[in-house]
């Protein structure tokens, strides 16, 4: 982990952004024997991993591409032997449950609309099948003793689940430094060339030669991806989080914008906002939140709040993952996604053999950025 | 003075809000409200005085050489801010500061969230001025989280406000002329204190001595000597301790200390500790402040201008909160911070400004004279600031070892913001308040770079507790239900 | 641990602890209450279960949180002591299921 310059060909792959998407591909190549380097920014940077609600979550993914909802299926399908996996190498439980989780609503108006986009989502072409349930004040409130009155209903599906996303983050890292993975922090990628031999990568740090790279750079990868002939013209997207002090355990199913995590703190999430890069906190988007969450659960009225944050969702344009091979310079890789929790599974079990193959399957090519070529010329 | 009791006789908009009602916000309160600044002080305890001045309207501990002539001198500040036409919110905590959405002008308006009694709400300022002074540096040594161990400001908040003293054997443990200072206070009140362990570092004596001529020119020397005169009167005083443990199962019963190359333990039934004030950012930090590493005071400070206002406009941080200076100084402190407030909000013009300055800023450096010197001689040892035993608890909230902190930086984690992600440190209701100096300087000393260099916690609203009800209540706007119902 | 100064006169006020009648002097904190009535931890805490007792005094550790009237993780350090209050040590973390109805109700 030292910080020489002129390292050259220490590894095979490097993957640039240490975060979830990166520290799951990372670990998945180096499972597979791939000598890997990952560089990574310091500690303020953009970091989604930070911010993510740590859901692993099927249900309502997918609307306007089926692939994306059987990649997500399998994803949650392959979390267990992740977990497993992680536990085997680190002694870390990542505390990946899947009791099935919750989408409450409010109003009959929210579970109207919920209700046709689960229809709208389950008929679409080669649409994965997998169950779901649309249940009334009271049978949800069997399920969940602890709502109030003001839920008219919910959708329950039995695939979705959670993590404990910061252990998961430390299991990806130290399972990384086990399976000799080199990680480097304060590491910012300048520059990505493309020459006979692979690619040369360049930063304040010094510079790197590599036989494939892959992008994995959050919102960095709008920028790294031309300079490898790969476009992920992904952008922010604000979301901001609250989190209490810890309760006794009282909610045993992940809602989509509230959960208990094992160790007690309760998550509420799931604004969206466009705003660019800003990141404050603003009071009337977490009031409105907690306020939805103190009426789907009103004992939550008590609790204390112990922070509050914002991260930046790196989104694609139509929202879905974004996982390519560059036509001009093959070896060239981009993986993106907003999901980093959900898919760990795929990209460390999945997708790193793909990248170490060298070449990605056609089931997923829905995936490649061409799409966004053929809408703008449409 | 008009008394706060609750939100809604909060006004929708202040000229001037200021946080905290110690020395320092207290002065600030007054000379905003003289200079005909509509002014509010918001103060978290139920009565003013900061923790320099705890209790000193409600002390049962009557007898004045106890708590000490400089004690009661915090007399003269509340009766101004009580003379005064300022408003003051006794109970009262300020969960956030932000810029307000629509600032009525340029002089950079805030938006404040305030909390009353388990009601919240947020008001406007056009200036904030924050003297949330300073807490005592952390003090991480192994069994500091025992019941029975406790901060020597603590004990001395405890005697102030409620006449308590320590009982049984009591030892106090650390270095600095608080210490000195409380430990005389308490047993001027009648605490038997078998022990005083003194870890200030014999070599630093070697590096303040420079400093020395400014001392001796100043009332610490004095009051220093009568201090270590009377400490040294029917107690025994350890100097150069090297280490300190504290045991026991469910309650401290007894401390382990070294000094030269002996081991001693002491039966104990409460260990006090203290290691020199630092500046409380928490606030600043959040707000988004530039703070620096300082190298003499070992701690962060926010950078301000001559007026302490901050890099954020219209936030201004007066007395300890603004680097340590001590309680005459901070008083002192405020008022140029209203002054300066006073005059951004066009209340007076820069000469007059300057003018009413120029005696306060010549008392101030008169006051300020001799802390060079005490700031370099009462640096904490390394040992005590970044323990060397794995087994220590860094974050008392999350429980996270020094170890588990050494293995995360050896793992790549180069920063406080990743080994909160990695371990949580910092991340409980204490907000890292009691260990993100540590943790800054272990990494840092792990990395073998600077402190500045590895930067501290990155903070986030709300600092202090709110419940998710008092957030429910707030307004909303349509861009938040936007962002929040689809 | 800590022991009240004779003489101090004041009025005292009187609350329970655990159930358990207790006196304090107007004036005092839960937390300056529980160190004269010789309460030797106020809690335990959620992640190991150790004991902790109040240490900073200030409003800054949150070590001397405890249940007050109901509601649980009130900082014992800056909440005066009232006539009648009901004050509680906890175990572990806190359990809003059991608690009363928390005050401050969203709307």
């Amino acid at each position: 982990m030292t910080q020489n310059s002129k390292t050259v060909s220490e590894a095979e792959i490097a993957v640039i952004g240490g975060g979830l998407v990166g520290s799951a591909t990372a670990y998945g190549l180096a499972q597979r024997g791939a000598r890997v380097l990952v560089l990574d920014e310091g500690d303020i940077a953009y970091r989604a991993s930070r911010g993510n609600f740590a859901l692993v979550w099927v249900q309502s993914k997918g609307l306007g591409m089926s692939e994306y909802a059987a990649w997500t299926k399998t994803s949650a399908e392959q979390w267990s032997t992740l977990a497993k996996s992680l536990r085997d190498e680190t002694d870390i439980d990542v505390a990946h449950h899947q009791p099935g989780g919750f989408m409450l609503c409010l109003s009959e108006a929210e579970l109207e609309a919920r209700i046709n986009a689960m229809r709208r989502l389950h008929n679409q072409p080669r649409m994965v099948q997998y169950p779901y349930e649309i249940l009334d004040h009271d049978e949800t409130k069997r399920r969940l003793p602890a709502i109030g009155p003001d839920v008219v209903g919910s959708v329950f599906c039995p695939l979705d689940g959670h993590v404990n996303s910061l252990r998961l983050f430390r299991a990806l890292h130290l399972a990384m430094a086990r399976s000799g993975v080199s990680y480097r922090p304060n590491s910012h990628v300048e520059s990505i060339k493309p020459d006979r031999d692979g690619f040369l990568i360049d930063g304040p740090w010094g510079q790197v030669r590599v036989q494939k790279v892959v992008l994995a750079a959050g919102l960095g990868n709008a920028r790294l991806g031309p300079m490898v002939g790969l476009h992920a013209p992904v952008r922010p997207s604000k979301g901001q989080v609250i989190v209490t002090e810890k309760a006794a355990p009282f909610l045993h199913h992940p809602i989509v914008t509230v959960r208990q995590t094992d160790e007690g703190g309760v998550m509420i999430g799931d604004s969206q906002e466009d705003l660019g890069f800003d990141t404050v906190v603003t009071p009337p988007v977490i009031s409105l939140m907690a306020q939805r969450a103190v009426r789907m659960f009103p004992l939550l009225a008590g609790l204390n709040v112990v922070r509050t944050w914002s991260a930046l969702r790196v989104m694609s344009p139509d929202g879905f993952p974004i996982y390519d091979q560059s036509q001009s310079y093959p070896g060239a890789f981009v993986v993106t996604c907003h999901s980093g929790v959900t898919l760990a599974a795929n990209h460390a079990l999945t997708l790193a053999h793909h990248i170490l193959e060298g070449t990605l399957p056609a089931s997923l090519e829905a995936f490649s950025s061409r799409r966004f070529h053929v809408s703008s010329a449409a | 003075m008009k008394t706060i009791k609750d939100v809604a006789a909060l006004s929708e908009c202040y000229d001037l809000l200021i946080i905290g009602a110690g020395p320092a916000g207290l002065a600030a309160a007054a000379t905003g409200a003289e200079l005909g600044l509509s002014a509010v002080l918001v103060d978290e305890n139920p009565a003013p005085g900061g923790q320099i001045y705890r209790g000193i309207t409600t002390t049962p501990v009557t007898a004045k050489e106890t708590l000490g002539a400089d004690y009661w001198r915090g007399t003269d500040l509340v009766r101004s801010l009580e003379a005064s036409k300022a408003s003051y919110a006794p109970g009262a905590t300020v969960w956030s500061v932000g810029p307000a959405p629509d600032s009525p002008d340029a002089t950079g308006g805030m938006e404040v969230g305030v909390s009353i009694n388990g009601a919240a709400r947020v008001i406007q300022a056009r200036q904030v001025i924050a003297a949330t002074g300073a807490l005592e540096r952390p003090f991480p040594v192994p069994g500091w989280t025992l019941p029975g161990v406790m901060t020597a400001g603590g004990a001395q908040i405890a005697l102030k406000t409620s006449g308590l003293v320590p009982d049984g054997k009591v030892v106090v443990a650390g270095s600095g002329p608080l210490l000195y200072l409380l430990t005389a206070q308490l047993r001027a009140a009648g605490a038997k204190i078998s022990v005083m362990l003194d870890t200030t570092p014999l070599e630093n004596w070697g590096r303040a001595i420079r400093h020395a001529p400014d001392f001796l020119r100043s009332p610490y020397l004095s009051k220093g000597l009568k201090l270590l005169l009377g400490a040294n009167r029917g107690m025994r005083i350890v100097r150069g301790v090297k280490a300190i443990s504290a045991h026991g199962d469910n309650q401290v019963t007894s401390v382990r200390f070294r000094h030269g190359s002996k081991e001693e333990e002491l039966p104990c039934d409460v260990l006090l500790l203290h290691q020199g004030v630092v500046p409380n950012i928490n606030l600043a930090n959040a707000v988004g402040c530039a703070l620096d590493w300082d190298e003499d005071q070992l701690t962060w400070v926010p950078q301000t201008d001559d007026w302490y206002e901050t890099s954020v406009k219209g936030f201004t941080i007066a007395g300890d909160g603004a680097g340590i200076a001590g309680a005459e100084g901070a008083a002192l402190r405020g008022r140029l911070a209203a002054l300066g407030a006073g005059h951004r909000l066009g209340r007076l013009s820069a000469q007059e400004r300057d003018r009413t300055a120029a005696p306060v800023r010549a008392q101030l450096i008169r006051a300020s004279r001799g802390r060079r010197f005490l700031d370099v001689l009462y640096q904490p040892a390394k040992a005590f600031r970044v323990p060397t035993a794995d087994d220590t608890i860094v974050c008392r909230c999350e429980e996270v070892t020094a170890g588990k902190l050494r293995e995360t930086v050896a793992l790549g984690v180069s920063g406080p913001n990743q080994m909160k992600s990695f371990l949580r440190c910092g991340m409980g209701p204490c907000q890292g308040r009691l260990c993100g100096l540590t943790v800054t300087e272990l990494i840092a000393d792990a990395r073998g770079v600077s402190p500045g260099e590895v930067g501290g916690y990155r903070l986030r609203p709300p600092i202090k507790p709110i419940t998710l009800g008092e957030l429910a209540a707030l307004p909303k706007t349509p861009a938040a239900i936007k962002a929040v119902e689809r | 641990m800590f022991r009240r100064l004779p003489d101090l006169g004041g009025e005292t006020v009187t609350f329970t602890i655990d159930g358990h009648p207790a006196t304090a002097r107007l004036g005092d904190t839960v937390a300056a209450a529980l160190l004269a009535s010789g309460i030797q931890s106020c809690r335990t805490t959620p992640v190991s279960g150790a004991p902790r007792a109040p240490y900073c005094m200030m409003g800054v550790c949150f070590e001397c949180l405890v249940t007050i009237n109901g509601i649980g993780n009130r900082q014992g350090c800056l909440i005066p002591v009232a006539e009648g209050m009901v004050v509680e040590t906890q175990k572990g973390a806190r359990s809003i299921a059991s608690e009363l109805p928390a005050k401050g109700d969203a709307a």
